[in-house]
């Protein structure tokens, strides 16, 4: 593995330009001052409750992700190129899926294998043929980004399902406007505090065709025990509308209605922070008691928007993924401005071979997972973790890729009685109305607090930064 | 023949609930050998019924009824014109390709005794689609006893397999389990049968599987019988399996003490066929 890309530093001394303010003021803060701040901004964290359930820990049930008061900086010129490469993708993303549940031209065309799609537990028969109101099936989309060099940003993971953490992009930055307003003094710093006004905006666009006036939008959740609810009652706080339960919900003759105290008010749009399984169990999961019984019928007919729509998941697929430069060629006709990761399909016999002889080389995922679990980081695994890995991969090869470890950039990042650089991502929030893409600059920058490793996620004790786009 | 087809569903409620809200796949549509003259879906309460197609091409009808309810009746009356097509399934609505039908659900995973049946029956004699299937066919009547008993709904096809007993259903879920194992594309059917014995009143609706073989398309197999589809069996609803095809699904606000009645008369009438 290559020497990690730092955002700051370029060695001997010098800096970046985009860091060249904060580099100065890095300078001037006296030893125990960032300690300080930092310190405060835990304290404010935990004052508002922002906390986190780690699934599987007992112990601690809700937990503060780590915050780094050093933000992470990107220049005006490298923002433009981000965008137009997370417009172009999420363009793409949401034709395969229109193309998967319709006329599937792009199985036909030979592009993905048929049973790629046909026996993914993602794919939802329920969808098949459906129309979704405006063909939008990705209205929010969480793009994961990683960064190697100074002009090369993959894409690491396309969320198209229920991309979380947006909470923590508003909240990190008032805490930071809170903490250090001299820096902001420094500095132009292109706001994100619209986002919920974009959000709504664009939920409110895509409101289906029947809706007569001003489309009513609501935020349905699992509920407290989710470990996204804060998440899930801070974003219905901003956006100023409903945060729902199931039961809060009902369907009659195929239009939902909200149980209001002055009697039940139609729902046009719903932003729902549920998975599908849980969505109707007159469709879905019979068990569930977290959905809305016969909501799926609402929305076949056409009366109510699910943003994101149902099925959606089968773009987050990393086995799909692995597609996407063709899948962008086929639709658009154009190269994708964002690489994607060089992935083994292990699935395919030449590939698989590849991948057992270079485990300790490579990062092997499952197809269907998210959250960091269930992968095998081959340079820092020990010999043991990966002769189970390699068992686990030749008993259901279908159900893994691999791609190389990449040196993900590093940024300054406030440890134990100093700063220095630790690998960082980027989830920037793709939001995709009846009027377009939009995206606030910047995104969720997640960062591995432990020295060398290259696991971002926050159940798997990662944290998170303030993620500044300059204005030039 | 002519088939005349009575279906009735009735739900009573100990206590009432407010509101009952249902999924109903009850509907047969044509196909080669199957030719549905009449067909009526009738309830006990005043709504609307919304008729649709779902996303396998089975026709369903939604509704949401207000309560308080005692009772929910849901009366089928129907009469459909039948010929023996030797199993084979032809012109139905398909809205997949077969390969779709190779998908694992929750009900068909299959276990490590599945797994080893599918391997011997594979192992037992001509490898072609057609015999394998005859193979499975004739082991699942011969060691799956039917017993309404121990199962229900929710039993998978690992759990009935295991006790080597269970319903038409549970039988359908573990030929569809080893099926798919084996590499053939197969698919859980609901519908009616008209029994041999004469017997007219029935306790349940039918299921059955259709497998999909080279060069003759999707075929028909009834493990519970033994045989393939007759001029005696009306298809109604296609699914992965019975959550999929299963007749009727609901959801119900407030309520306790359900109490489900279901009885099926399947009557056929030969002179009425003019061929």
């Amino acid at each position: 593995m290559a020497t990690a890309f730092d955002e700051m530093n370029i060695g001997s001394g010098g800096v970046r330009l985009p860091y060249d303010q904060l580099f100065r003021w890095l300078n001037e803060q006296p030893q125990d001052a960032l300690d300080y701040r930092r310190r405060e901004a835990e304290l404010i964290f935990r004052r508002i409750g922002i906390t986190f359930a780690v699934y599987g820990e007992a112990e601690a049930q809700e937990r503060l992700i780590p915050f780094d008061v050093i933000p992470r900086i990107l220049a005006a010129a490298e923002w433009q190129k981000i965008e137009r490469g997370l417009t172009q993708r999420v363009k793409a993303l949401n034709m395969l899926i229109s193309d998967i549940y319709g006329a599937r031209e792009i199985l036909r065309a030979g592009v993905i294998p048929d049973d790629m799609v046909f026996r993914n537990p993602a794919f939802r028969p329920e969808m098949n043929g459906q129309k979704v109101p405006h063909g939008l099936y990705v209205p929010i989309a969480g793009i994961d980004l990683v960064r190697v060099d100074a002009d090369t940003f993959y894409v690491l993971e396309d969320n198209a399902r229920t991309p979380s953490g947006v909470s923590y992009m508003l909240e990190n930055r008032e805490i930071m406007l809170r903490l250090f307003p001299e820096l902001f003094a420094r500095h132009r710093v292109t706001p994100v505090e619209n986002y919920p006004d974009v959000l709504l905006e664009t939920l409110t666009s895509i409101a289906p065709h029947t809706t007569a006036g001003e489309p009513t939008v609501v935020l349905l959740t699992p509920g407290v025990y989710n470990s996204a609810y804060y998440e899930h009652s801070f974003l219905a706080d901003k956006l100023g509308i409903e945060l729902v339960e199931g039961r809060d919900l009902f369907v009659r003759n195929e239009v939902v209605y909200m149980r209001t105290t002055t009697g039940p008010r139609r729902v046009d749009v719903i932003y729902r922070r549920i998975d599908d399984d849980f969505l109707d169990p007159l469709a879905f999961r019979p068990d569930s008691a977290l959905g809305v019984p016969g909501l799926m019928s609402a929305y076949q007919a056409g009366n109510v928007t699910l943003a994101n729509a149902v099925g959606t998941g089968i773009a987050d697929d990393k086995a799909i993924y692995s597609y996407m430069p063709a899948v962008m060629q086929f639709y658009l006709g154009e190269e994708p401005l964002l690489k994607n990761v060089p992935t083994w399909r292990c699935r395919e016999d030449d590939h698989l071979v590849y991948v057992l002889d270079h485990l300790d080389e490579l990062v092997v995922k499952e197809v269907h997972g998210s959250g960091g679990y269930g992968m095998l980081v081959g340079p820092t695994a020990s010999k043991i973790a990966i002769e189970q890995f390699r068992a686990k991969l030749k008993a259901a090869p279908d159900n893994f890729i691999a791609q190389p470890t990449l040196a993900l950039s590093t940024c300054p990042t406030c440890i134990e009685g100093g700063i220095a650089p630790r690998h960082v991502d980027l989830r920037p929030y793709v939001l995709t109305g009846r009027r377009g893409t939009r995206i606030v600059p910047g995104g969720l920058t997640r960062v591995a607090l432990k020295e060398g490793s290259l696991v971002v996620n926050s159940s798997q004790g990662g944290g998170t930064k303030d993620t500044w786009v300059l204005d030039n | 023949m002519r088939l005349h087809i009575s279906h009735n569903t009735t739900y009573r409620y100990d206590t009432p609930p407010a509101t009952v809200t249902q999924i109903l796949r009850l509907t047969p549509r044509n196909h080669d050998g199957q030719h549905v003259v009449r067909w009526r879906v009738e309830l006990s309460e005043d709504c609307i019924l919304h008729e649709h197609e779902d996303a396998y091409g089975n026709l369903t009808h939604t509704f949401t009824a207000d309560g308080p309810l005692n009772e929910l009746v849901i009366t089928v009356s129907g009469e459909v014109d039948t010929q023996d097509t030797h199993g084979i399934v032809r012109n139905a609505v398909e809205r997949f390709p077969p390969q779709f039908f190779l998908r694992e659900t929750d009900l068909t995973k299959p276990d490590a005794a599945i797994r080893d049946l599918a391997a011997e029956l594979r192992d037992a004699g001509d490898p072609a689609t057609l015999p394998l299937l005859h193979r499975l066919l004739a082991r699942l009547h011969r060691d799956i006893v039917f017993d309404v008993a121990p199962t229900s709904p929710t039993t998978t096809a690992s759990e009935a397999f295991a006790l080597k007993r269970g319903v038409c259903q549970d039988i359908a879920h573990i030929f569809l389990s080893a099926s798919r194992l084996l590499g053939i594309p197969a698919r859980y059917i609901g519908g009616h049968l008209a029994r041999s014995d004469d017997a007219l009143q029935q306790e349940a609706g039918h299921a059955w599987i259709e497998a999909h073989v080279p060069d003759l398309g999707w075929v028909s197999f009834d493990p519970a019988n033994g045989i393939s589809a007759t001029d005696a069996y009306v298809r109604v609803a296609v699914g992965l399996d019975y959550l999929g095809a299963s007749p009727v699904r609901g959801s119900r606000i407030g309520g306790a003490g359900e109490a489900l009645k279901v009885a099926v008369a399947v009557a056929q009438s030969r002179q009425q066929i003019q061929d």
